[in-house]
């Protein structure tokens, strides 16, 4: 349903009403965007020397673009990861042998439910122990988010296979295939078809968590952009203003990817339901997302 | 098709992570046999963890790194045969300094690294290069003398540091603001919301001396406790240590000590200060 | 388990959950309100407010958490003045439920308009038909029949939230994972009980919550 059938085409009282508001509403922006202004204007936050790195190639080369590849590493590691822990655990949790379906479904449900902070500090600083030797800070945050982001991702196959229609996967038994061919050839290829715009909305989530990376000193642009640039020129809030725009600009257009994906695939004859609710087990994913850090 | 390609790359990632989760074992094993002393030697360079965001101390600038610890650093490299150009610089916070050492992946850190009872427990300290002590940073126009002014104030300090901890026992009426790191205290401290930071005073000095700050800060100057900076390394290095300490004796009689106060914090006017070899570590014989 | 065993640890333990508690609740309550209001805003007829809501979400929902509750502080605080409370633990709390409360908010204003957009176009036209007004047709009959459609939607922002209520700990609360890090720190030996504790908690709470929104979710269900 789009919005406009909410409300009447507006007529002239309508539409000055409208204008009204819009005003009023547009003139009380504007005086609280002026009043941050000039707090911040109070507090010397736009003052010359506190943004003037930003104009240097130093800082953008030295800083933030390798903090940027590394962000940009550890999400496309992660998403690479995410896919396959996802499509593994996702078979796992539809097998019929129990002692397939009852771990997988543990492993997916626990790892839902711890923080990703928790997870990446438990990596860097508690594996090391039982592996008897060092985890990258690389490699702690790529786990964590694999581990994470994987378990989403299982689910959100699961409900794309479930929904797939019944008559698929009767037609492929009727000409004879066993239930691995099934799922191999005519399932999973079509649940992951229909969950692209998910997987790819998912990717926004790995992205912004790739920011807590920085509890483990691990080089993103979060540590590289604000952490360390600040402790040389002490301009934290204009550097995290800095960092958040370039967070914002990526995500957005990996958002608007996903929008694209979406309306693309809709256009094909079959698509899956955005968020099955008739499901009786707690499953997630559709075009909102989780929300993470 | 699709599948096996979906398959395919599953197959890759879960072999990846396998491999992940072993890596870097096999490079700490040999090394560490041979100590640090035989790393040196055979493969003619070094891993050393310093901090990364701590003026005058250990700095990271881009791709370099530059304070007086990261001086001490080259000057020790340069005593077991290395050059500095072979020192691989390793980020370290404080909560990482011991699983570091202890799982290999730096062969010494130099990180405003206080010598402590509890962590000789898990590693060997060799120095103290320098002796440091707790102080506060406060405004320029500050009243504040000293810790005892503190009840009813705020300081700002790192979650779970040493500093932290000491404010939290013995000044329990002071307010304690905790970050992850010091560079997130001093904009707190230049707007007023916390009266004072506080940290080891070299730290301190060094903030209090870049150049956005100049002139803004000052450091009470009344240290409340003794911190002894060491150069941290493998327990059972001995040595390893005591080849560290003996690089240390010839620093201070050769002036090289001097020099690397004085390219670094010495900039701010402070004297060099004499480096004290009869207090060195006898390297873990407990 | 020695760890768990010292009273100052126990205490540390159980302080940590009651900030991460006290931060979900007041969090959900705010981002809910918020998150409905903005929905109703991005279905609205008035563009500004439209704007507003598309902004909202596009900005929010594409910060990391970190870099928001960041801003909470050394915006919010310490540069705008904005002190919520004296007591400084009470004032990181306060910061740290704005920083969710917006952050969440986005998701809970997704969330709710893809439940509108649930809701057949028939019913909307039929209040209209009737001469109800845009809020009265938002009220009476869209939002009732589209949130049992986002219970479930909203039982996993929910869980969300939870779980990044641990990030308000880089402002300095000590919350479940400031705690666990600092056990950590000082029990190296026993690193693997101390985070199947932390982890076991979080999991305990956020298991059966999940599938208790599930069970909602299918018996709210509408049937068509």
């Amino acid at each position: 349903m789009s919005s406009t059938v909410l409300y009447d085409h507006p007529g002239p009282r309508a539409r000055s009403r409208n204008a009204v508001l819009s005003v009023a509403f547009g003139v009380g922006l504007v005086v609280l965007l002026w009043w941050v202004y000039r707090k911040f204007d109070e507090a010397g936050q736009w003052e010359g020397q506190l943004w003037q790195p930003f104009t240097e190639p130093d800082t953008w080369t030295q800083f933030i673009i390798p903090g940027l590849r590394q962000t940009l590493l550890a999400a496309a590691t992660g998403m690479l990861l995410s896919l396959a822990f996802g499509i593994l655990f996702a078979v796992g949790r539809l097998s019929e042998r129990w002692w397939i379906r009852v771990p997988s479904g543990i492993v997916v449900e626990f790892f839902r439910a711890v923080p990703l902070l928790l997870m990446i500090f438990f990596i860097f600083y508690g594996v090391p122990f039982l592996i008897q030797g060092p985890v990258s800070a690389f490699w702690s945050v790529v786990v964590g988010l694999t581990l994470y982001n994987g378990s989403v991702l299982a689910e959100a196959f699961r409900a794309g296979v479930r929904s797939i229609p019944t008559g698929q996967s009767e037609a492929a038994y009727a000409v004879g295939m066993r239930k691995s061919q099934v799922m191999q050839l005519i399932l999973v290829p079509q649940a992951a078809r229909a969950m692209l715009p998910v997987i790819v909305s998912q990717l926004v989530v790995l992205l912004k968590d790739t920011a807590l990376g920085y509890i483990v000193a691990f080089p993103e642009l979060l540590q590289r952009g604000v952490n360390d640039l600040s402790a040389n020129y002490g301009n934290v809030v204009a550097a995290a203003i800095v960092v958040a725009a370039i967070y914002i600009l990526i995500n957005s257009l990996i958002t608007m990817l996903a929008g694209w994906l979406d309306r693309r695939s809709s256009r094909r004859a079959y698509r899956a339901p955005k968020q099955n609710v008739r499901d009786s087990t707690p499953a997630d994913g559709g075009t909102v997302g989780e929300p993470q850090g | 098709m699709r599948m096996k390609r979906v398959a395919a790359v599953a197959a890759a990632a879960t072999l990846a992570l396998g491999l992940a989760a072993c890596g870097g074992d096999g490079e700490s094993g040999g090394s560490g046999s041979k100590g640090l002393i035989g790393k040196a030697q055979n493969q003619k360079k070094l891993v050393i963890g310093v901090k990364a965001d701590q003026p005058g101390l250990g700095l990271q600038t881009g791709s370099t790194y530059e304070g007086f610890d990261v001086e001490i650093a080259k000057i020790i490299a340069k005593g077991l045969g290395v050059e500095a150009g072979s020192i691989e610089w390793k980020t370290t916070v404080s909560a990482n300094r011991e699983p570091f050492i202890q799982q290999g992946t730096v062969d010494l850190v130099v990180a405003t690294y206080t010598i402590n009872d509890e962590r000789k427990q898990k590693i060997s300290f060799a120095g103290p290069y320098f002796i440091a002590g707790q102080d506060l940073l406060v405004n320029a126009d500050s009243t504040l003398v000293g810790p005892e002014g503190l009840d009813g104030k705020t300081v700002c300090s790192v979650t779970g540091s040493t500093p932290a901890k000491r404010i939290q026992t013995e000044h329990p009426k002071a307010k304690l603001q905790q970050f992850d790191s010091y560079s997130k205290c001093l904009p707190l401290l230049e707007n007023r919301k916390v009266d004072a930071v506080t940290t080891d005073d070299i730290i301190l000095a060094g903030y209090a001396a870049q150049d956005q700050y100049a002139g803004k800060f000052k450091v009470v100057g009344k240290p409340f406790s003794s911190e002894p900076y060491g150069i941290g390394l493998k327990k059972d290095d001995k040595d390893g240590c005591e080849k560290v300490n003996e690089i240390l004796k010839a620093a201070a009689s050769d002036g090289s000590y001097k020099a690397a106060w004085d390219s670094t914090l010495g900039k701010s006017g402070k004297a060099a200060p004499e480096l004290d070899t009869t207090k060195l570590t006898n390297c873990g014989s407990v | 388990m020695h760890v768990f065993a010292d009273q100052t640890n126990l205490d540390a333990y159980v302080s940590g959950f009651l900030w991460i508690l006290k931060l979900t609740g007041a969090s959900t309550f705010f981002a809910l309100v918020l998150g409905v209001l903005l929905a109703a805003f991005r279905v609205s007829p008035v563009p500004v407010l439209r704007g507003l809501g598309t902004a909202w979400v596009n900005i929010f929902r594409n910060t990391p958490l970190t870099l928001i509750i960041f801003f909470c502080y050394f915006g919010l605080f310490s540069t705008l003045g904005l002190s919520l409370s004296d007591d400084l633990n009470l004032n990181n709390y306060w910061l740290g439920v704005v920083g969710l409360s917006v952050y969440t908010a986005a998701f809970v204003c997704e969330a709710v308009r893809s439940g509108i957009n649930t809701v057949p176009a028939g019913q909307a036209e039929a209040a209209r038909a009737v001469g109800l007004t845009f809020f009265q047709t938002l009220r009476i009959v869209i939002l009732p029949q589209a949130g049992r459609a986002v219970v479930a939607p909203l039982g996993s922002v929910l869980i969300a939230l939870c779980k990044n209520a641990t990030i308000v700990g880089t402002i300095g609360l000590i919350e479940a994972s400031s705690v666990m890090k600092d056990l950590i720190n000082s029990n190296g030996d026993a690193v693997i009980p101390i985070f199947l504790v932390f982890a076991g908690t979080f999991a305990a709470l956020l298991i059966p919550t999940g599938y208790f929104f599930g069970w909602l979710a299918n018996r709210l269900a509408v049937k068509r």
